[in-house]
C-alpha cells in the first residue's frame, strides 16, 4: 500500500461514513474510506438479488448464517460472523448485527426515514429521565431539509409537532390491507398517515431511477431508487480521485502521537492477513455505534490509558436500542381475494406515529406502529401451516391432496401484522466494553455486552400488546397466537434485535459525562470524530438512520470549517 | 385416488443425473416406482465466494439413503399430486428440494430421518411392511391417521408432527417454483407502476380512497418530472 497522508480517514461505509465521504470528498479533501467487508454493487449481475425468483436459489430465500434475513437479503454480515465473536456478561442476551460490505447495513434497512422532533432532543425536560441533547431540533433541521432533497424520502406534511414536516416525495397509495388498518385505527381513534421512507417515488435527479415497485428494497436497488449509502453517497464520489476505498480492511485502532492526537489508523488487510497503517490529519469513525466504541477502547496509549476518548469512562455506556413487539391477525374479509400485483414499495405505505404524547401512562417515551401484510412474493416458509386459519372457520386443519391448493389461495394475502418500535431510556449501566480475555481472529479484543431492559421498556411493551390487539381486532382481524404476558416481558424484543443500537459515544457539553461534543468530536482528541449512532444521547421512537445522516452532514461542514481555520 | 396416479407410479428412477435405479425386490408392490423432475445442480443468484462454496458443498452431498428419498417422494406426491394442470410435487422436484433443505439446516436432519423410521415401524406394525413396500391404499390409510394436527393421539404424535413437516416442505417447495407461482396466480416480482388497489377490488370490499389522502400520493403521470418544492415543503412539480 502506498504510504501517504490523507486529510481524513473514514472508518465504515454505512450511513454516517457514506455521508462523511460524500461531503468531505466534494469539499476537496483527500479521503481514505475503510470498509471491513467487500465491494458491493446491487446492479452487478454477480451480486444482484433484486427481481430474482425464489427458485433461482436452492433454498428459495431461506435464511442462512451469512444472511439471517433470507438469502436474497442484501446485507452480508449478520448476528454471527466467522472469526469475530462477541461475548455477554451475566444473563445479558444482546443481539448485534454487523454488516460486512460497502454500504453496510444501509443495503437492507427498512428505509424508514423519520426526523426526530423538538421533544426528542429535550425529553429530560419533560419526564426527568435520561439526558437532553446538547443540540435541539433547530440545529439539525437545516440538515434534515437538505437530506430530504439530496437523498429523497416519501411522506406527507401533517403539521405534527414532534414528527416534523419536511420536503417529501409523494407517497404510494395504501394497499388493501392498509385500508383495513386505516378503517380499524379510525374506530379506535388512532391516527394513520402515509409512511415516510427513503424511496424515490418521483424523480429526484437524473442519476437515480424512480421506484418500479418490486417491493424488494431489502435486496438493494439496481437503479438506486432507494437509499443505500453506497449507491447514493459513495459511488458518486469514487470517480473524482479524492477517495481511496480500502475494502476488506478491518481497523484495529486509531494511532496517536505524543500529544494524544490521532495520526491515522492501523488496520488488517483481511485478504493478505497483513497489518498496515495509514496516516491522516483527522479520523472519522463510522463503524457503527458499538464497533466505533470498540476501536476507541482498543486505541490505548500513554496519553489515553483507558482507550481513546475515554477519560470519562463513558465510551460504550448508554448503549441503547429501540424496543419492539409485534402481533398478527387473520383478516377473514381478505379471504379468497382477487389477485393483482401488490408488491408496492419495500414495506409499508402507511404508519402510525406516536399519538399519546403527554398522556399519563405506566411508562414514558413513545412508540410508532409499522403495518405489514399483503400478497407478497412466496419464498421459503410460504405455505407452512397452509390451512391453519381453517380453525377459525370451523373447518379441518391439515390433510393432503389438491384441496390444499384451494386452501393456499383462500388464505393468500389475508394476514395483517403490526410491529411496534419504541424509545428506551439510555442507561449508564447498559454498555459494551472490551472482553478482557477474548480476541477475534486478528487478535483484536472483542466486545462484551452488559444490557438489561428496565420496567419502563417492559411496561411500554405491555401497552404495545394492548394497542396491537385493539387495532387488529378493530380492523376485522382474528388474532393469531397468544398474547405474551408478564412472564415473557410482553413480547419485548431483545436488546440489539431491532438493530437501532446507539449511544456508546454520547455527545454533551461536559467532558466528564460525555464522549463527544455537539459535533461528534472527541473531547479528548480534537481530530477524531464519530459519525455513526454513537453520539446519540437518546434515540426517540424514530429509526436512527435519517438522524445519523443529518448529524454526519452537519459534522462534515464543521470538519471543513475547522480545517480551513487550521484547527485540525 | 385416480388410476392416473397408480399408473404414474410405475417406473422407478431416482434423480436421473445420479444414474442410479432402484430395482425392486420381489416383495415390493408396484407402487414403489416413482420419478421426479431433478432440480439444477448449480445456481447463480448473487452469491459471495464463501456462499458459492457452501452451496456447492451442500449440493454435492448425498444425505438420504435411497429408501428415505423414496419415502419422501411418495409423501410429497400424496400431499400435492401431479394429476393437476399445474403439476404437483414431483413435477416441481420436491424430493431434491427437501434433501437440500435438510442438508442446509441441521435442525431438520433428525426429525426427517426419525420421522421416516417412525413411519416404517408403524407401517410394519399395521401392514407388515415398510411404508414404501405397502400398497397405496394402505399408505393412504396411514396418512389419514397422521395428516390432521388437531387429532389428539399420543401414540401417533410423532407421525403427525412428521407429516406436518412434510406438508410444510411440500407446500413451500411447490409454491416457490414456476408451477407454484402459476397455481397461486402471483402477479408480482416485475417492474410496474403501483397506482393503488384496482377499482373493482375496492368496490368488492366496500372501500374507497379518501380524497385528502390521495392528494398526498404519487401522480404517476408526473413521476418522471424532477421533484421541486417551495420553501414550505409543498411539492411544486
Amino acid at each position: 500500500m502506498p504510504q501517504q497522508e490523507y486529510d481524513v480517514i473514514i472508518v465504515g461505509s454505512g450511513a454516517g461514513g457514506g455521508m462523511a465521504t460524500h461531503q468531505l470528498a466534494n469539499a476537496g479533501l483527500r479521503v481514505a474510506l475503510m470498509e471491513a467487508g467487500d465491494y458491493y454493487d446491487p446492479a452487478d449481475e454477480e451480486q444482484r438479488t433484486q427481481l430474482r425468483y425464489p427458485w433461482e436459489s436452492p433454498r428459495r430465500g431461506a435464511s442462512t448464517l451469512r444472511r439471517p434475513f433470507g438469502d436474497y437479503n442484501s446485507c452480508i454480515g449478520g448476528w454471527n460472523l466467522d472469526g469475530e465473536p462477541y461475548t455477554m456478561k451475566g444473563n445479558t442476551d444482546f443481539m448485534w448485527w454487523r454488516g460486512r460490505m460497502l454500504g453496510g447495513r444501509t443495503n437492507h434497512w427498512g428505509r424508514i426515514a423519520l426526523r426526530f422532533g423538538p421533544i426528542d432532543f429535550k425529553h429530560r425536560d419533560i419526564d426527568g429521565l435520561g439526558d437532553n441533547w446538547p443540540i435541539g431540533y433547530d440545529d439539525i433541521k437545516p440538515y434534515y431539509d437538505k437530506l430530504d432533497k439530496l437523498v429523497g424520502v416519501y411522506g406527507s406534511n401533517e403539521g405534527l409537532y414532534n414528527d416534523p414536516d419536511g420536503f417529501f416525495l409523494p407517497a404510494p397509495k395504501p394497499r388493501l390491507h392498509e385500508l383495513y388498518y386505516i378503517e380499524g385505527a379510525k374506530k379506535s381513534g388512532v391516527p394513520v398517515y402515509p409512511a415516510r421512507k427513503s424511496i424515490i417515488t418521483k424523480r429526484i435527479n437524473n442519476d437515480r431511477g424512480v421506484c418500479f415497485y418490486c417491493g424488494q428494497c431489502s435486496r438493494a436497488c439496481g437503479i438506486h431508487a432507494d437509499f443505500s449509502s453506497s449507491t447514493v453517497l459513495i459511488y458518486p464520489v469514487l470517480q473524482g480521485g479524492q477517495v481511496d476505498l480500502y475494502t476488506n480492511s478491518m481497523v484495529r485502532e486509531v494511532t496517536t502521537d505524543a500529544e494524544g492526537l490521532a495520526t491515522g489508523v492501523s488496520y488488517v488487510n483481511k485478504e493478505e492477513n497483513q497489518e498496515y497503517q495509514l496516516k491522516s490529519r483527522s479520523v472519522v469513525l463510522a463503524a457503527s455505534a458499538c464497533s466505533s466504541a470498540r476501536i476507541l477502547l482498543n486505541s490505548k496509549s500513554a496519553q489515553h490509558e483507558n482507550g481513546l476518548g475515554n477519560n470519562s469512562d463513558y465510551v460504550g455506556r448508554y448503549l441503547h436500542d429501540s424496543t419492539g413487539a409485534s402481533r398478527a391477525a387473520f383478516l377473514p374479509d381478505l379471504m379468497d381475494r382477487d389477485i393483482y400485483n401488490e408488491d408496492g414499495v419495500g414495506g409499508m405505505h402507511v404508519y402510525t406515529p406516536w399519538w399519546l404524547q403527554g398522556e399519563k401512562l405506566e411508562f414514558t417515551r413513545g412508540y410508532h406502529l409499522e403495518i405489514g401484510g399483503g400478497m407478497s412474493m412466496p419464498s421459503y416458509g410460504f405455505g407452512f401451516a397452509v390451512n391453519q386459519y381453517n380453525e377459525f372457520l370451523g373447518k379441518q386443519v391439515g390433510g393432503y391432496g389438491n384441496q390444499l391448493r384451494d386452501d393456499i389461495r383462500k388464505f393468500y394475502g389475508s394476514r395483517l401484522s403490526i410491529a411496534c418500535r419504541g424509545e428506551s431510556i439510555a442507561q449508564y449501566h447498559n454498555r459494551c466494553e472490551l472482553d478482557p480475555t477474548v480476541v477475534d481472529e486478528w487478535g483484536i479484543p472483542v466486545l462484551r455486552f452488559d444490557y438489561h431492559w428496565t420496567e419502563n421498556e417492559i411496561n411500554q411493551a405491555k401497552h404495545m400488546q394492548d394497542t396491537m390487539e385493539e387495532l387488529l381486532t378493530a380492523s376485522g382481524g382474528v388474532l393469531l397466537g397468544d398474547k405474551p404476558g408478564a412472564d415473557q416481558d410482553y413480547g419485548l424484543t431483545k436488546p440489539g434485535e431491532i438493530i437501532h443500537e446507539v449511544g456508546t459515544t454520547r455527545m454533551g457539553t461536559d467532558p466528564a459525562s460525555s464522549v463527544t461534543n455537539a459535533f461528534g468530536q472527541l473531547h479528548d482528541a480534537k481530530n477524531v470524530f464519530i459519525a455513526d449512532g454513537g453520539p446519540f444521547v437518546s434515540q426517540a421512537d424514530k429509526n436512527p438512520t435519517w438522524t445519523i445522516l443529518a448529524l454526519a452532514w452537519r459534522q462534515s461542514e464543521y470538519i471543513i470549517e475547522q480545517m480551513m481555520q487550521r484547527n485540525l | 385416488m385416480s388410476m392416473n396416479r397408480r399408473e404414474y407410479l410405475k417406473s422407478l428412477f431416482l434423480a436421473p443425473l445420479s444414474g442410479s435405479i432402484i430395482t425392486s425386490s420381489g416383495k415390493l408392490s408396484a407402487a414403489t416406482n416413482i420419478n421426479w423432475t431433478p432440480l439444477p445442480k448449480s445456481f447463480s443468484y448473487g452469491r459471495t465466494e464463501a456462499e458459492k462454496q457452501t452451496d456447492a458443498e451442500l449440493l454435492a452431498e448425498n444425505y438420504f439413503r435411497e429408501n428415505e428419498l423414496l419415502t419422501i417422494a411418495i409423501l410429497c406426491d400424496i400431499i400435492l399430486p401431479n394429476d393437476h394442470p399445474n403439476g404437483g410435487a414431483l413435477d416441481a422436484g420436491l424430493p431434491d428440494f427437501v434433501e437440500f433443505m435438510v442438508k442446509d439446516r441441521d435442525q431438520y436432519k433428525l426429525p426427517v430421518r426419525g420421522g421416516i423410521a417412525w413411519l416404517d415401524s408403524y407401517a410394519i406394525e399395521i401392514f407388515g411392511g415398510n411404508f414404501i413396500n405397502i400398497t397405496e391404499d394402505q399408505r393412504l390409510s396411514i396418512c389419514d391417521e397422521i395428516a390432521y394436527p388437531g387429532v389428539e393421539n399420543s401414540t401417533l404424535q410423532p407421525g403427525i408432527s412428521f407429516f406436518s413437516l412434510m406438508r410444510n416442505f411440500t407446500m413451500t417447495g411447490y409454491y416457490t417454483t414456476e408451477q407454484g407461482f402459476k397455481d397461486l396466480g402471483y402477479m408480482g416480482n416485475t417492474p410496474n407502476v403501483w397506482d393503488g388497489v384496482p377499482e373493482y377490488v375496492l368496490q368488492k370490499h366496500g372501500m374507497e380512497y379518501n380524497a385528502e389522502w390521495i392528494s398526498k400520493c404519487v401522480d404517476q403521470s408526473r413521476k418522471e418530472i424532477i421533484a421541486e418544492w417551495d420553501d414550505d415543503g409543498n411539492l411544486t412539480t
